[in-house]
């Protein structure tokens, strides 16, 4: 096959893979790929970065990617985690921006966040019914890379993707 | 001797891991469900930063030690964390305030890690930064609220800044190995992070209704493995599983 075809394949491969979390956003959406590409030695290479530096779901997505990778004909494909330049939720898509929301997790605001100390954060609208009327109950949610809110027009509580 | 890279990326791994560590302590006992999780995500920031800077420290030395070589098989002598992050969770203010005094350096810590000429650590800092700007929040409204809330909350809380506070100056030290990389541009100068420190814990004190020691006591030394007894103690339960069974992979 073809160097171009193969590495056709390859990032057609890569890009079914599925945050093990959030399995409505691929690796693709999520901006964790930079890199898909042929080494000097004939193998694939996949470069990924990760989101938060504790990420649990890192070494899964790692292995995902691999599994499928070899499926497509790859089993030697070299899976590299490169940590320059940071991820930020910058890197996520628009699309998959719009598959958070249809999924019921608010996600992140356009421009990653500077603020340390206190200030108000812009109102979130809620995933469910889309009013603005929400109100954080921790920033701190059911993984590292969420915050947890209510919203006091539907009375739902929600994930809403941290902005980082 | 050791290369000054390698020993300057395991102090910052270190320094990481044991904190983080701390804050695993604390899983299943927060006050509440909220505070659970949220205790629980901050040493998971804190071991990722760690488990980045461990994978580095091993590469650079070259001699084969991954990660968990690392944090499991050296003893407390050689461990080079500060000394701040090794105190006891004592109660919630101590938590709180040991996480204050160590986010407020932390985070204009990375952010000027960010911009190191070592990429890998300019990566690591560039993550870093963003995820200890949470730390400070998170532990500026703890303080906030204990210290100027009841009477029994402020005591605990100016209690735990009365003990801790002796621990801040270690951070601001710089010795021979960190000078070198901070002339090259790789480490930052902590004496220029030192207004940025000061003014977080100002504004937080402040609104606290709490009161900074004037004593100006340093207690120093972790850097150089000369550590308290609380993180033998620590080091003796996070490592048993794999003194027990060497080589135990999940």
């Amino acid at each position: 096959m073809p160097d171009a075809a193969r590495l056709a394949r390859a990032r057609a491969a890569a890009a079914t893979v599925c945050d093990p979390e959030i399995p409505v956003l691929t690796l693709d959406d999520l901006g964790v790929i930079r890199r898909v590409a042929i080494a000097g030695d004939g193998e694939i290479e996949a470069d990924i970065t990760p989101t938060y530096s504790g990420c649990p779901a890192m070494a899964v997505m790692a292995l995902d990617l691999q599994t499928a990778l070899a499926a497509a004909g790859f089993p030697k494909a070299r899976i590299r985690t490169v940590l320059s330049p940071a991820w930020t939720t910058d890197w996520m898509t628009a699309q998959g921006r719009a598959k958070l929301l249809a999924y019921g997790i608010a996600p992140p605001a356009s421009r990653a966040s500077r603020r340390v100390l206190f200030g108000d954060d812009d109102a979130l609208a809620c995933p469910r019914c889309g009013s603005d009327m929400t109100v954080k109950i921790s920033e701190f949610g059911s993984t590292a890379c969420k915050s947890l809110w209510r919203c006091k027009s539907c009375l739902e509580p929600f994930d809403a993707f941290k902005c980082i | 001797m050791e290369p000054p890279l390698f020993i300057y990326t395991l102090r910052l791994a270190d320094t990481a891991l044991v904190l983080g560590h701390r804050l695993s302590e604390w899983s299943g006992r927060g006050p509440t469900l909220e505070e659970d999780i949220a205790l629980s995500n901050l040493g998971l920031d804190l071991i990722g930063q760690a488990r980045l800077l461990y994978d580095y420290a091993g590469k650079i030395e070259g001699k084969g030690r991954d990660e968990d070589a690392l944090a499991y098989w050296r003893d407390d002598r050689d461990y080079c964390n500060l000394l701040l992050v090794e105190q006891p969770n004592g109660d919630f203010a101590t938590t709180m305030m040991r996480q204050l005094i160590y986010a407020a350096f932390a985070h204009p810590f990375h952010q000027a890690l960010a911009r190191s000429k070592d990429e890998t650590l300019a990566g690591i800092g560039a993550k870093a930064e963003k995820e200890m700007a949470y730390h400070v929040r998170h532990a500026g409204e703890w303080v906030i609220r204990l210290g100027d809330g009841t009477g029994e909350s402020h005591a605990r809380a100016q209690a735990a800044l009365d003990e801790l506070v002796d621990y801040a100056g270690e951070m601001f030290e710089v010795d021979a190995i960190e000078h070198a990389l901070i002339e090259v541009g790789i480490a930052p100068d902590p004496a220029q992070l030192r207004a940025a420190f000061d003014a977080t814990l100002e504004h937080v004190l402040r609104e606290a209704t709490l009161r900074m020691p004037t004593h100006g006591r340093t207690q120093s030394g972790g850097r150089n493995g000369v550590h308290s007894e609380h993180l033998s103690r620590m080091l003796a339960e996070m490592q048993s599983l794999h003194r027990a069974h060497p080589g135990a992979v999940w």
